[in-house]
């Protein structure tokens, strides 16, 4: 059992945890997740790891209430307990000083990013960051952002704050060289991103969140195309090169389980779940 | 003279050919239902069975054993009566009976060996062990006996076949073991590989719990390479030495187009998803599982007849084993693949697929195959089936389950320093189980490759005493 000592809202149905978890927080490293089941009949879900602090035995995720198992987590109060969480997963991700790093984050994985970007800085990087939102009503973190980037700027969808989508970039990778792009947020932006960046040959990095079971090398559901090769999200990943990943694909199969995710998120909101009590 | 006499004239015992039969689920219940499809003897169903034995002086039986259970000992027992007896004799050698009386290939084991096969059934050892575990759970359970405490400890990583029996053998030997489990639940491929109708989630969580009131502590949800590595399981946690049984990992493709369509599942996800996670029973458990109505599987061993009969059970109309081979070369358990297809399980021989055909969602709708033929021998001794030119034909198909087999989980050999590994991935093991590293040993699929539940139960035996000779000598 995993306490939260400590929560709060980040933007609406956007909530962050602290969770004591020691032997994970003495272990977490950027880039990396873990698989958490909220209650007993619960789903394993990958959730990115967004803070640690090996002294306090914490780790921080954040979450958006999309799906059953982030609505049901959202009603989770302080000193309540999450039934279990494994971790950390995943290879870290490669930080060294690279130079100039563009970091594009968008949505949930902003908490993550933030993460990132504290460590390139440590390792020396010069760092250029990037948030976005659907509306503006949707960002946060902003101001901790800011105040760890070189150079920082915000964008969302419907134009509500900052600027209207991410096409600006261009003309940021127009007028300086980056030496490293890193992108963090959902699979269409990823791609989009990942599609900007080619032609200035800039290396760049995305980060997976394909559908998990396990996620720790077993059943092979996170599998996706990288340079027309079967990789897996969990063991392989979570963490590949932006011009290699089949983005339609991964797309399509992220939504193998749409309908049924809806029903199951359904009977969650209007009856507090399924009541048949089945073994 | 008139005793001798009575004794010439006493006719001998007339040997019974004939196995009792198992009581089973009727095919045409089961096929829909999760429940256990071998419903196990009866106590006196018991007795007669174990009245075929005959005894033998020098029994042979025992020699197909992997963990050398006293068979002919515990089957006199069940004879006289004395189950409690019988129980106590099986798990001086063997600590989860029930288990694998349930699952062992015993006809590749004891049973081939048992000299009443040369005429008729051989005795029906599984079902026998089955019956006194069953017999015990339903009742008492008392531990065995424990040494005194050594004082060391022993780390035990994955809580499956191999390393629930190092852990077990070690605590009886006064060592305290501590079990890490990467997953929420115990059992390894107990849990979720193997379905509740061939082995009842509830049977191995009694024998977990035996396991458990024998003094060995369990962890859950640590994954050993991740959240602590061996290293520092020797040298920060306390951990005299440390037995590696993390079993059998990423499932392997085919390596044909189409194959990351939707409605394309690995076996391990299947049975992942309808074991462990209780699929089965969506929306109660969150866990999600889409079947269609045409099912095919690809593969013949034993996780192929699992999925196949999983599928079913689960609303399939038509279930289609598709294995490149013939029937000869099955390398399922014969009593599996009549289940099977008692249950109206199709097989498919000598074809394979060539190409997985998608619809505008991304799901599944047709595989094409080709026939095969069985060409000269292979390495493994098999005969290599070759693709019959000409031959393709297109089966409808809206769910596929691939079954060919598991590479090792690399987590342990990518975060372990001076551990060797093979060309394969398998950790390299001497005949004691010992790994390169001091210390450290290795056993089941991990070292093996894939193999069964008592194959590695018999690797943890042999590990569990090297570690403690080399314990007692450090």
């Amino acid at each position: 059992m995993y306490e939260i000592t400590a929560r709060r809202e980040l933007a609406p149905k956007v909530e962050l945890f602290e969770v004591y978890a020691p032997e994970i927080a003495q272990k977490a490293k950027p880039g990396q997740f873990v698989i958490l089941i909220a209650s007993g009949k619960g789903e394993r879900i990958p959730l990115n790891v967004a803070g640690y602090d090996p002294k306090k035995g914490t780790i921080t995720l954040v979450l958006n209430e999309v799906g059953k198992t982030t609505k049901e987590l959202g009603l989770f109060k302080e000193g309540e307990c999450i039934d279990n969480i494994t971790g950390p997963l995943g290879n870290p991700s490669e930080i060294r000083k690279f130079g100039k790093v563009l970091c594009v984050a968008g949505g949930v994985m902003i908490a993550p990013m933030l993460l990132q970007v504290q460590a390139l800085r440590n390792a020396g990087n010069m760092v250029t960051t990037v948030i976005g939102a659907r509306i503006k009503d949707l960002l946060f973190f902003e101001r901790e952002m800011k105040a760890l980037s070189n150079e920082f700027y915000v964008a969302t969808d419907d134009g509500s704050k900052g600027y209207k989508g991410l096409g600006f970039l261009k003309e940021i990778l127009g007028k300086e060289k980056f030496d490293r792009c890193v992108v963090m947020g959902p699979v269409v932006m990823m791609k989009n991103v990942s599609e900007l960046t080619k032609p200035f040959c800039i290396a760049t990095v995305v980060t997976l969140t394909p559908i998990m079971v396990d996620g720790m090398g077993m059943c092979g559901v996170c599998r996706v195309s990288v340079g027309g090769k079967m990789k897996f999200g969990c063991v392989d990943g979570p963490e590949f090169d932006g011009h290699s990943v089949d983005f339609d694909e991964l797309i399509k199969r992220q939504r193998l389980f749409l309908p049924e995710e809806r029903l199951s998120s359904l009977l969650w909101e209007k009856l507090g779940g399924c009541s048949c009590g089945r073994k | 003279l008139e005793a001798a006499a009575v004794a010439e004239n006493k006719p001998k015992p007339k040997i019974q050919k004939e196995a009792v039969p198992m009581p089973k689920q009727k095919p045409k219940v089961r096929r829909r239902n999760f429940d256990e499809v071998a419903l196990g003897y009866t106590e006196e169903q018991a007795i007669t069975e174990a009245n075929r034995c005959l005894q033998c002086p020098k029994p042979q039986c025992v020699q197909g054993c992997p963990v050398e259970i006293d068979i002919a000992a515990f089957i006199r027992l069940i004879r006289e009566g004395k189950f409690n007896d019988a129980i106590k004799k099986i798990k001086e050698k063997n600590s989860l009976p029930a288990i694998c009386g349930r699952v062992c290939p015993q006809e590749e084991q004891c049973q081939r060996f048992c000299v009443l096969g040369k005429v008729g059934d051989p005795v029906s050892i599984g079902r026998l062990e089955r019956f006194v575990a069953d017999w015990e759970r339903e009742r008492n359970n008392a531990i065995s006996e424990k040494a005194l405490s050594t004082g060391k400890r022993v780390a035990v990583i994955g809580a499956g076949p191999a390393g629930l029996t190092v852990a077990a053998d070690l605590a009886k030997l006064g060592y305290e073991a501590v079990v890490f489990e990467a997953l929420h639940l115990p059992g390894g491929v107990l849990v979720y590989g193997i379905p509740e109708f061939r082995l009842p989630k509830s049977i191995v969580q009694a024998e977990v719990n035996y396991i458990k009131r024998l003094g060995v502590g369990l962890k859950l949800g640590y994954l050993v390479g991740r959240t602590y590595t061996i290293s520092e399981l020797l040298k920060k946690e306390g951990f005299d030495a440390v037995f590696i049984g993390t079993g059998a990992g990423l499932p392997q493709f085919m390596n044909v187009p189409g194959e990351n369509l939707g409605g394309i599942y690995s076996a391990s996800e299947f049975l992942i998803r309808v074991n462990l996670m209780k699929a089965y029973a969506f929306p109660c458990y969150d866990t999600p599982i889409r079947i269609g109505r045409h099912v095919v599987v690809i593969g013949g061993g034993n996780v192929a007849m699992d999925s196949a009969r999983c599928a079913l059970r689960l609303g399939a109309e038509q279930v289609c084993i598709v294995y490149r081979r013939s029937r000869e070369e099955l390398p399922a358990r014969h009593e599996e693949v009549e289940n099977a297809e008692e249950e109206g399980i199709v097989c498919k021989f000598l074809a394979a697929p060539t190409r997985f055909v998608g619809d505008e969602k991304g799901w599944v709708k047709q595989m094409k195959c080709t026939c095969m033929e069985l060409g000269a021998p292979d390495e493994s001794g098999r005969r290599r089936p070759v693709p019959v030119k000409g031959s393709e034909f297109v089966m409808d198909v809206d769910t596929v389950i691939v079954a060919i087999g598991r590479t090792p989980n690399p987590i342990i050999q990518q975060t372990t320093e001076g551990l060797q590994v093979t060309k394969w991935g398998t950790i390299v093991i001497n005949e004691d189980g010992r790994t390169s590293i001091e210390g450290v040993y290795a056993g089941g699929d991990i070292a093996t490759g894939e193999a069964t539940v008592i194959s590695a139960m018999g690797a943890g035996k042999k590990a569990a005493k090297a570690i403690h000779e080399y314990l007692m000598k450090k």
